[in-house]
């Protein structure tokens, strides 16, 4: 549904890399997950996919149209929700949604089905100004007016940043539920725990492709061993961790410690790392293997 | 932590907009050098609450002092003795990195050979010593924020407001933010911080969940996830927040 074959974009006359040599594709109504912090090239990504940027050199489709010569038939054919909030903020919940639907020759009444669950919880507000609502409002209006005319691929560039935890599990259950209705999702996102709620992601940073797998995927080629330490004096427990001979990183995670140790470094590790501890005085010592997640792998890409 | 000196107590701290109560009778202390996590989902009234203890914002009713002055009537004094910073504001863009350090210690009025001093020690301790002639805008967005932080605490105020400082930020340049929060507490400057990331609501030394303006639970990570009989601090933020009425 969408193929990019060595994207490549640039800014200031090639001084800036956004987006280098980015390869990928999304299968039909699949939920793809670009994951990495701002400036990573998440949105360039995005703006070249919907037609309103041009790469310096690659190629791409979406829908079946190459990104260049077929932007009319993709622009009538996906659903983009940018980064900033971009609708027209003097016109009402209701105005901003109809003249989304005019616009690509609809209406409301004839797409309802897709966003109902959405807009139900908009409707006490649908006569007030767009830019009176609040943020998680806006985000729900933004994501209706993406879908009213029923796109075959939905780009919704870091839909959840500043969102607090509750509001984003809500917004990740309603996109679990468009996907059920079998439109593609392409989603970015900065926040690491969201990755596992995609069938697949690409970490990206720096504008290259760190890793594309499922979510287990990439937490299966995690390369060495990972350990959580814990002590009641945590400030502490860092310090006397960086004094720890091996060669391991270590890194706050929580309210643990994550420990990452090559596999042929781990042999009694638990033993050794608890007796050291706690032979410098700390109490409460525990020290446990644990499975990475997603921020452990992303960690271990950009350090390693 | 033994209780030291509060910076900030609070004493049914109360904002309304018409009908609305955006703050709603909060009362609470936070110590000297202690970081304290401000949690609460979109509109909980996070953002009014520290308006007013910055002193950009009068409140409708009840007390409080910020670093020992009265947000009522020392609102000069309270701006001259916190730091703030946020996600959204923070350096001037097209100002190099030298020119923003010159100019915000120059609006908190410090001296010019203290200022000399403080951006070669600054530029140094962020390893920015090849940038210190770029512009900010031209920065990775973790540097700026690590740069933003700096500069908010350049004149040593008493407290810090960081509302949000690491959205967005990779999860490495996430823990470097972090370990500069810690060495400024150490220093005994008080941080005051807002974060969607639960984890790291696990760094600070205490948090508050604040739900629909009113405070909802108080204490170190440890003690809330006992009073809750919760696992995580994300299951406690979730338990609390959920049914909150002025959600985003």
């Amino acid at each position: 549904m969408v193929t990019l074959n060595n994207i490549t974009k640039t800014y200031n006359k090639g001084a800036v890399t956004a987006v280098d040599k980015v390869s990928f594709s999304v299968e039909k109504g699949e939920l793809f997950g670009l994951i990495g912090p701002d400036g990573a090239g998440k949105s360039s990504i995005f703006r070249m996919l919907t037609t309103l940027l041009l790469p310096d050199s690659g190629t791409a489709a979406v829908a079946g149209h190459d990104i260049v010569k077929g932007y009319q038939q993709i622009r009538s054919s996906v659903g983009y929700m940018p980064g900033r909030f971009s609708l027209y903020q003097d016109l009402t919940v209701e105005e901003n949604l109809r003249f989304f639907a005019t616009l690509f020759n609809t209406s409301v009444e004839e797409n309802y089905h897709l966003i109902e669950d959405i807009y139900v919880q908009l409707s006490p507000f649908k006569g007030r100004r767009a830019g009176k609502l609040s943020g998680g409002m806006k985000q729900k209006l933004a994501l209706c007016c993406a879908l009213i005319h029923k796109p075959v691929v939905l780009f919704l560039d870091e839909p959840t940043t500043g969102v607090d935890p509750v509001s984003r599990k809500e917004f990740w259950e309603m996109l679990q539920r468009l996907k059920q209705q079998g439109i593609t999702i392409v989603v970015s996102t900065p926040y690491m725990d969201e990755a596992t709620l995609c069938d697949r992601i690409a970490l990206i940073q720096h504008g290259r492709i760190l890793s594309i797998d499922t979510p287990d995927g990439v937490v299966r080629s995690y390369p060495s061993n990972l350990y959580a330490i814990k002590a009641t004096d945590m400030p502490r427990l860092i310090q006397v961790l960086a004094t720890y001979g091996s060669p391991f990183n270590s890194y706050i995670f929580g309210e643990y410690i994550h420990v990452d140790t090559p596999p042929n470094g781990s042999e009694g590790l638990i033993a050794n790392l608890t007796s050291f501890v706690a032979d410098a005085g700390l109490t409460d010592v525990e020290v446990i293997r644990i499975t990475p997640t997603i921020e452990d792998c992303f960690i271990k890409l950009l350090t390693s | 932590m033994t209780p030291k000196a509060p910076v900030i107590k609070t004493e049914r701290l109360t904002k309304r907009f018409g009908d609305f109560v955006a703050t709603d009778e909060i009362t609470f202390e936070v110590h000297e050098g202690e970081i304290f996590g401000f949690l609460g989902a979109n509109g909980a009234g996070k953002t009014t609450a520290m308006r007013m203890l910055c002193g950009l914002s009068a409140p409708s009713s009840g007390t409080a002092t910020v670093a020992g002055f009265d947000i009522y009537r020392q609102t000069e004094q309270i701006k001259r003795h916190i730091g703030y910073m946020s996600q959204k504001f923070s350096l001037y863009e097209d100002l190099t990195v030298l020119e923003n350090i010159r100019f915000f210690g120059g609006i908190y009025g410090l001296s010019k050979p203290q200022l000399r001093l403080k951006s070669e020690t600054l530029v140094e301790r962020l390893g920015l010593q090849s940038e210190a002639k770029k512009l900010v805008g031209e920065l990775p967005l973790g540097w700026k924020q690590k740069l933003a932080f700096s500069v908010s605490i350049l004149h040593d105020p008493k407290i810090v407001f960081l509302d949000e400082p690491t959205g967005g930020v990779d999860p490495v340049t996430r823990r470097q933010f972090w370990t500069l929060i810690y060495e400024a507490a150490s220093r005994g400057i008080t941080v005051f911080v807002t974060t969607h990331y639960m984890d790291e609501a696990e760094y600070c030394n205490r948090i508050s969940i604040m739900v629909d303006g009113r405070i909802e639970a108080l204490g170190t990570p440890r003690q809330l996830k006992a009073q809750l009989d919760e696992p995580s601090l994300d299951s406690v933020f979730y338990r609390l927040a959920r049914g909150a009425k002025n959600n985003g």
